[in-house]
């Protein structure tokens, strides 16, 4: 067990998107996408989901014990994960110096806290963003695909998707056609994303499912291997926009899929629980579920982030109640 | 380890073990008569928890005396007195939640996440259960005005001390009948305790006594000529002799015996889930349950995918201080059933099944095993045809839903069995052709007082839990 972090985590590495066009072995399942019905045979083919033992499942990983030590570890591991999330119609360029202030400087009265992983914005505030962050190692992520519905034409998604990378966006995050998906024209869903990752250039491309609009695990399990085999570099549960995001159980379903997909492709793909994770202890409540399901691999930021905005500080308090014995409350942190 | 988990062990303080313990009989505690004592370890560290009277015939004559004298008044008492004692019990029972949880994990080995999640819920929830039937008796099928048995005499095992306890006085009590009830040997503790509970319940003397003891104290039980109902959950070597002891005698009897449970997981269930309830199925309470899924049968066409999925999660298991919060399979109840299981492990690699088990650390003191799976097993096989007991998994294969069916059926027992499918049509044409007491589809190992629980053949007879559970106590 590595000592107190009193020595600061060391620094996540950065992003490693693999190389484009490198998808892994997929072996017998090289042209599974090669037609509408030759992929709905697939996915419906995979093994369904019982909506009870997973939720029981994901519970009992809650009640796993992660305290002091383990605790101080397992915070610093959740700041390196974090993606520091703005993504309001109100946004501003002032509004996203403040956050890239924020990523930078977490807590201003501490220096060994680690940074996090991104900060994402909508792809009009990208160029702020880079500018704000440049020559840090935090990186730029941006929404795009009109997000966060989706429904826009694809020949809009894709420029919306260049000129973010173009204005230096490292990570684009997309969202799938859920309509497309839920009348199970899943090739559509897949051409889609083929056409975003080239979009993406050398950016990592992260894809959205939205969760809570496609409602049944099954679904949840379909679409995390149809992004998969579409070249995603993640899988994210959600926008952070509708009524369910991330769960504990949805994201258990992403997980499981992710480990079935490295098992057969050997290719490791991320994921991102983004909406709704607001505490340390909901935080570290998804590393435990990323540690039994995929192991220590994959607890990286690499390979896994929270995509939040207000969990940051949440985090900060409870670092800073773990190093002083005290609880100082909002009023010490800083929101920006 | 990027990520470990801390050490979350309950605290012991909670609990205030006795240094000894005598027999509760007639609403007192006294020494048995022949003043012969054995001593309860905890077996996760062989230390000694406390010294426990061993009653003889004597006493079960004396316990058996207090509770014929207790039945007039006990019966005579309106349905709905009766049941403010057992909401009375059921509310002490989570009170003391907590405690009790911790003593049956000291007591018995079991980790602290079960005792506290579902042996301690269930024991409560099985009081409020026949709390509710107490004054409802008329209502249950059994006519118009049903009476007691009498004085029911009850043996319970060590796996779920207190649950068991739950389940045999629960309904008994409702009923109208005053109990004597002998807990197992090894596992005496949390009866004692439910015993000073029943007095801070204000529960009239007699109603319920406890008698602790070995076997001879069990078959002293039996044998008396007072008992009317004798009530046995335990082994079924012992279940057989019970059965021929009380035949002819007129004195009533239910078996709650062994199983060989099979868990079926066809081609098409939910995998992820299917290895969490195999997973469940077994190694819950360190298989010492009697409807432990103890065999797998698994459809050929998926059979390595999901064996290979059930290694990765067996790895993923926690194996130690039951106390801790974090651990998922604690120690295994007593030295005696330790060498059991082991026997028949090496029998299983003797017969030339071949075995697994992850790595793990076992801790230096007290009984452990760690979670094994036999594969390449055949029906013949010893671990394939006895109940083990123990956190052992026997896998076997099928090809088509008609051979499961025999396969499944193919064991003297008939207690439980699971159904793993996302396809309705054929888990219901399973459990229709399934001989077993308790049929799961898509999940194990799940209780309910609401629901009847019992088997078929060498499984025993009768049915604890549900309104079927009032039967064996009321005289129709």
């Amino acid at each position: 067990m590595p000592g107190p972090a009193g020595s600061a985590a060391s620094p996540p590495a950065p992003a490693d998107p693999a190389a484009p066009g490198d998808l892994g072995d997929l072996g017998d399942l090289a042209d599974v996408a090669s037609s509408n019905a030759t992929l709905r045979r697939f996915l419906h083919g995979l093994p369904g989901v019982d909506a009870v033992g997973l939720e029981a499942r994901a519970q009992v990983l809650g009640s796993r014990s992660v305290k002091t030590t383990s605790k101080r570890l397992a915070i610093d591991l959740a700041i390196s994960m974090v993606d520091l999330t703005s993504l309001e119609g109100a946004d501003t360029p002032g509004r996203v110096r403040s956050l890239c202030g924020k990523a930078l400087v977490p807590d201003p009265g501490v220096r060994d806290v680690p940074r996090v992983a991104a900060v994402c914005v909508y792809p009009d505030l990208v160029g702020v963003a880079v500018e704000a962050l440049a020559g840090s190692e935090v990186a730029v992520a941006s929404v795009a695909t009109a997000f966060p519905s989706g429904r826009g034409p694809l020949e809009a998604k894709l420029a919306d998707t260049r000129l973010a990378v173009a204005a230096g966006a490292a990570e684009i995050d997309m969202v799938i056609d859920r309509g497309a998906f839920l009348a199970g024209d899943y090739r559509r869903v897949f051409e889609e994303i083929v056409a975003v990752r080239e979009a993406c250039g050398g950016a990592h491309l992260k894809v959205i499912l939205e969760n809570g609009e496609l409602v049944t695990y099954d679904n949840v399990r379909r679409a995390s291997w149809l992004a998969m085999l579409a070249g995603a570099d993640f899988v994210k549960t959600s926008t952070g926009k509708v009524a369910v995001n991330a769960t504990p159980a949805n994201t258990l379903v992403m997980l499981q899929a992710v480990r079935d997909f490295f098992r057969l492709s050997g290719r490791r793909v991320g994921v991102k629980a983004a909406g709704g994770i607001r505490t340390a202890k909901d935080a570290i409540r998804y590393l435990v579920l990323v540690n039994e399901t995929l192991g220590e691999e994959w607890l990286t930021p690499r390979r896994f982030r929270l995509g939040a905005s207000s969990l940051l500080n949440d985090l900060l308090m409870q670092r800073h109640k773990l190093a002083t014995g005290a609880y100082g409350g909002p009023d010490y942190v800083t929101v920006d | 380890m990027l990520l470990e988990y801390a050490a979350a062990p309950e605290s012991r303080a909670i609990v205030d073990i006795a240094p000894s313990y005598g027999l509760f009989i007639g609403g007192q505690w006294r020494p048995a008569a022949a003043g012969a004592a054995f001593k309860t370890v905890n077996p996760a560290s062989e230390e000694v928890l406390s010294e426990v009277a061993q009653g003889g015939p004597a006493d079960v004559d004396a316990a058996v005396a207090a509770a014929r004298a207790a039945l007039p008044a006990w019966s005579g008492l309106p349905g709905a007195e009766r049941a403010k004692y057992l909401f009375r019990l059921a509310r002490l029972l989570q009170e003391h939640a907590r405690e009790l949880a911790v003593l049956e994990s000291l007591d018995n080995g079991k980790p602290i996440r079960e005792s506290r999640d579902v042996d301690l819920p269930l024991a409560a929830a099985h009081f409020f259960y026949y709390a509710g039937w107490a004054d409802k008796l008329a209502y249950a099928g059994f006519g118009p005005s049903p009476r007691p048995v009498g004085v029911a005499g009850q043996i319970i095992p060590w796996n779920f001390p207190l649950l068991m306890l739950a389940w045999k006085i629960a309904p008994a009590l409702a009923c109208g009948n005053t109990v004597v009830l002998k807990p197992a040997e090894t596992t005496p503790l949390t009866a004692l305790r439910f015993a000073e509970i029943c007095q801070e319940a204000g529960l009239p003397a007699g109603v319920v006594n406890i008698v602790t003891g070995d076997g001879s104290t069990g078959a002293a039980l039996v044998a008396h000529a007072g008992v009317d109902k004798v009530a046995f959950t335990g082994s079924t070597q012992v279940g057989r002799e019970i059965a021929r002891q009380l035949a002819g005698t007129g004195r009533r009897l239910t078996l709650e015996l062994g199983g060989k449970g099979a868990n079926i997981v066809f081609e098409d269930a939910a995998l992820d889930q299917a290895v969490e309830g195999v997973v469940n199925g077994i190694f819950f309470n360190q298989g010492h349950v009697c409807c432990a899924g103890s065999r797998l049968l698994v459809q050929e066409s998926v059979a390595d995918e999901l064996l290979a999925a059930l290694r990765e999660r067996m790895a993923t298991l926690r194996v130690g201080d039951p106390l801790d919060k974090n651990t998922d399979i604690g120690a295994i109840n007593s030295a005696a059933q330790l060498a059991r299981i082991e026997e028949l492990a090496g029998a299983g690699e003797a017969e030339g099944a071949q075995r697994w088990a992850p790595e793990c650390e076992l801790p230096g003191r007290g009984y452990w095993f760690a979670p094994t799976v036999f594969t390449n097993v055949s029906g013949s096989h010893r671990i394939a045809r006895e109940e083990i007991f123990g956190p052992v998994l026997s896998v076997l294969t099928f090809r088509t839903p008609q051979e499961a069916v025999v396969k499944a059926n193919n064991t003297p027992y008939g207690l439980s069995a699971g159904i793993w499918t996302e396809k309705g049509s054929r888990m219901l044409w399973m459990a229709q052709r399934l001989r077993a007491g308790v049929i799961w589809s898509n999940t194990f190992n799940k209780f309910d007082p609401t629901s009847p629980f019992g088997g078929y053949q060498e499984s025993g007879f009768g049915r604890e839990g549900g309104r079927h559970g009032l039967e064996p106590y009321l005289d129709v």
